[in-house]
C-alpha cells in the first residue's frame, strides 16, 4: 500500500512539473520583455539577458516621442480596429445565426453550407484580391479597408447559430410575438440578451483575430498614421536594422502592446469557459 | 451541463452530435418570410463583398495578364487579355516555389503534431485532478497567455531571445562549456520558426481540449478506476476517444493556420539574413503582388495555395471519417 501511494505521489510530481515547465516555457518570453524594457540601449547586448535595469521610464520617454507619439497612435488605431470590427461582426453574427437557427426559409440549408465553406477559406489568402478591389474603389489606405474585411467572421456566424439555437426557446419567440412585437424588437429586447454570454465567446474570438492581424493592414495600409500595432512594430523593427538604438524602443514598445490584451484576457477569462445555464436559459 | 459548457459548445458541437439540444426547440415556419432574409442580408452582402467576390477575383486575374504592344509607352500599349493556364505554368515551375511549398510542408509537420501533443499533454495533466489546485490554475493561465501575443510581437520577442548577443540560451550553453548553436542559422531558422507557431498556439489548443474533457461526466472514469485502472489507460482508452472530435477540429484548423505563415518570418526577416523574401508560399505571393507588379503571378499563387489548403483540410477530414462540422439539418 505504502508503495502504491509513493508510485502515485510520483506521478504527482512529474504531472506538476511537467505543468510548470510548461508555464515556464510560455512566460519565458513575456518575463524577457518585462526585464529588457528596463534597459538602456547599450546594455540591452552587453549586460546578462535576464538582469533587469533602471530605463524603463526613459525608454517610456522615447517612445513616447517618436515621431510626436505615433506609437499611441497605433494603439488607439488597433483599439479601434479591433473594438468597432468585433462588435459589428458579432451583431451581423447573432443576426444571421439567429435566422439560420430559428427560422425555415428557402436557400436556408445553401447560405449555411456556403457560410461552412467560408470557415475553412484561408483567411489571409483573400488579403490580395481584397486590396486589389477596394483599390478599385479607392478605398485602401483609409480606415474602412481594414473594418469592413473584419466585419464578417464565418466562424462567428457558425457559432451565433449554434448559441441562439440552445439559448433561445421557440415559445418565447412565440409569446413575444402574440405580444405583439415586430421581429426586430423581439430581437433586440428577446433574443439578444438570451445570446448574451455566447456573444462575448463571438465578441472575443473576432476581437483577438483583429489585434494580432498583421496580413490585411500590412498590405492595406500605406500611411503609418493608420497603422496597427502589429504593422507599426514590424516597421520599428526594420528601422531598428540601420539604427539600433532604435531596439530599446521596439522592445519597450512591445511590452507596452501585450497589456491591454493580457488584461483583458485575465478579466474576462470566464468567458473563455463559462457556464451556458448562466445565461439565464432554464428551459 | 456541468463547467466549461459554452466552450465545450463552441468547440466540440461540431463534431459531438450527442449533446445536441433536444428537438424541443424545433423551428416552426415563421409566418413572415421576408424576417430571415432581412436578418441574413448584412451577413450575406459582406459575405458576397469581401469573401466570394475576391476569391472569383483572384481566379479571373490568374487566368489574364498584360500584353505590351510597341514598346510598351503610354496608356494605351499595355492591354489585358486572356493568358489560359501560362500564370499557373509560370507560377510551379518558379525555381522559388517549390522550396518555399517544401520548407511549409516540413515547417507544418514540426509544428501541428509538436503543437498539438502539447496541447492534449497539458490538457491531461490539467485534467488528471491529482495536481494542487492552485499549480492547476497558475499553468493554465499561463500557458494560454501567449494567445493574447499577436504573432508578430512574439516573432519580435523570440527574434531578440534568438540574437546570439542577447539569447539566455547562448548564455546556458557558455555556462556548461559548449558552443551555443546560432538559432538564426540557416540550418535552424526552419525550427526558430516554428517555436514562435508552437509557443503561440499550444495554449489555445490546450483549452479547448480541457474544456471538451471537463464537459465528460466523471462518472464514465470512476468504475474503471474501481477496476483498477491506472490514470495513463483511462487516459489513453477512455479520455483520448472521447476529445477526438475537438482534436480532429483543432488539427484542421491549425493546419489551415500553418499553410498561410507569414507575419512570423515577416518580423524574423530584420533579424535573421536567412530568410528570404519567397521564404514561404504567401511570402512569395506578397513579392509577386506588390515588389514585382505582377498581380497575375501573384494570383495564380493564391489560387493554388486556397486548393491545396482545402485538399488537405478536407482528405484530412475524410481520412478520418468525419464530415467538417455538424450539419443537423
Amino acid at each position: 500500500m505504502t508503495t502504491m501511494t509513493a508510485k502515485k505521489q510520483n506521478r504527482s510530481t512529474l504531472a506538476t512539473t511537467l505543468l510548470i515547465l510548461g508555464a515556464a516555457y510560455c512566460l519565458l518570453p513575456v518575463l524577457w520583455v518585462l526585464i529588457a524594457s528596463s534597459k538602456s540601449a547599450g546594455e540591452l547586448f552587453s549586460t546578462f539577458t535576464l538582469a533587469p535595469s533602471t530605463h524603463l521610464w526613459d525608454n517610456i520617454v522615447d517612445l513616447n516621442n517618436y515621431r510626436d507619439g505615433l506609437y499611441w497612435r497605433w494603439m488607439a488605431n488597433t483599439a479601434l480596429y479591433a473594438g468597432v470590427g468585433a462588435a459589428v461582426s458579432t451583431l451581423i453574427s447573432a443576426m444571421a445565426g439567429f435566422a439560420l437557427a430559428k427560422f425555415e426559409f428557402r436557400g436556408k440549408s445553401f447560405v449555411f453550407n456556403v457560410i461552412l465553406a467560408g470557415v475553412l477559406v484561408p483567411g489571409v489568402i483573400l488579403a490580395i484580391p481584397q486590396y486589389l478591389l477596394l483599390a478599385k474603389v479607392g478605398m485602401t489606405n483609409t480606415y474602412w479597408a481594414v473594418l469592413l474585411p473584419s466585419f464578417i467572421s464565418p466562424y462567428g456566424i457558425y457559432l451565433a447559430r449554434i448559441f441562439a439555437a440552445a439559448a433561445v426557446p421557440t415559445e418565447i419567440l412565440e409569446a413575444s410575438r402574440i405580444d405583439g412585437a415586430g421581429d426586430w424588437r423581439t430581437f433586440a429586447r428577446v433574443v439578444l440578451p438570451m445570446m448574451r454570454t455566447g456573444l462575448v465567446t463571438v465578441f472575443l474570438f473576432q476581437f483577438v483575430a483583429v489585434w494580432n492581424n498583421f496580413m490585411l493592414p500590412y498590405i492595406m495600409l500605406g500611411d503609418d498614421k493608420l497603422y496597427p500595432i502589429t504593422v507599426g512594430l514590424n516597421g520599428l523593427l526594420n528601422q531598428g536594422a540601420n539604427q539600433p538604438a532604435m531596439y530599446t524602443s521596439v522592445v519597450t514598445g512591445a511590452l507596452l502592446s501585450i497589456i491591454p490584451l493580457i488584461a483583458l484576457f485575465l478579466a474576462l477569462q470566464r468567458y473563455w469557459q463559462v457556464d451556458l445555464a448562466a445565461g439565464g436559459v432554464k428551459a | 451541463m456541468e463547467k466549461g459548457s459554452a466552450m465545450s459548445l463552441i468547440i466540440d458541437k461540431p463534431a459531438a452530435p450527442a449533446r445536441q439540444v433536444p428537438a424541443k426547440a424545433a423551428k416552426r415556419p415563421a409566418k413572415r418570410s421576408g424576417t430571415p432574409y432581412a436578418f441574413l442580408a448584412p451577413a450575406m452582402i459582406l459575405f458576397t463583398l469581401f469573401l466570394a467576390a475576391p476569391i472569383f477575383y483572384a481566379g479571373y486575374l490568374s487566368l489574364r495578364k498584360v500584353q505590351v504592344s510597341g514598346l510598351g509607352l503610354g496608356a494605351k500599349s499595355r492591354t489585358e487579355v486572356w493568358a489560359g493556364l501560362s500564370n499557373y505554368a509560370r507560377s510551379l515551375t518558379d525555381p522559388d516555389f517549390l522550396p518555399s511549398v517544401l520548407r511549409v510542408g516540413a515547417y507544418g509537420l514540426i509544428v501541428v503534431p509538436t503543437m498539438l501533443g502539447l496541447a492534449l499533454l497539458m490538457a491531461l495533466l490539467l485534467d488528471a485532478a491529482r495536481t494542487r489546485e492552485s499549480i492547476s490554475k497558475f499553468a493554465r493561465i499561463s500557458i494560454f497567455l501567449p494567445y493574447a501575443v499577436p504573432a508578430v510581437v512574439a516573432s519580435l520577442l523570440w527574434g531578440f531571445l534568438y540574437l546570439p548577443r542577447v539569447s539566455p540560451i547562448t548564455d546556458l550553453f557558455e555556462a556548461v562549456g559548449i558552443t551555443a548553436p546560432n538559432l538564426l542559422s540557416s540550418d535552424l531558422t526552419l525550427w526558430a520558426v516554428a517555436n514562435i507557431a508552437i509557443w503561440g498556439g499550444t495554449g489555445f489548443n490546450m483549452i479547448v481540449i480541457y474544456t471538451a474533457l471537463r464537459a465528460v461526466p466523471t462518472s464514465l472514469y470512476e468504475s474503471a478506476r474501481i477496476d483498477g485502472a491506472s490514470d495513463f489507460t483511462i487516459a489513453w482508452r477512455i479520455k483520448i476517444p472521447i476529445v477526438m472530435p475537438s482534436l480532429v477540429m483543432t488539427f484542421v484548423f491549425s493546419l489551415i493556420a500553418t499553410l498561410q505563415v507569414f507575419a512570423e518570418p515577416m518580423t524574423l526577416r530584420p533579424l535573421a539574413n536567412t530568410i528570404s523574401t519567397t521564404w514561404t508560399p504567401l511570402m512569395k505571393v506578397y513579392r509577386d503582388a506588390f515588389t514585382r507588379n505582377d498581380i497575375y503571378a501573384a494570383a495564380a499563387t493564391s489560387v493554388i495555395i486556397a486548393l491545396a489548403t482545402f485538399i488537405v483540410s478536407f482528405g484530412f477530414l475524410k481520412l478520418v471519417g468525419r464530415r467538417a462540422f455538424n450539419q443537423e439539418d
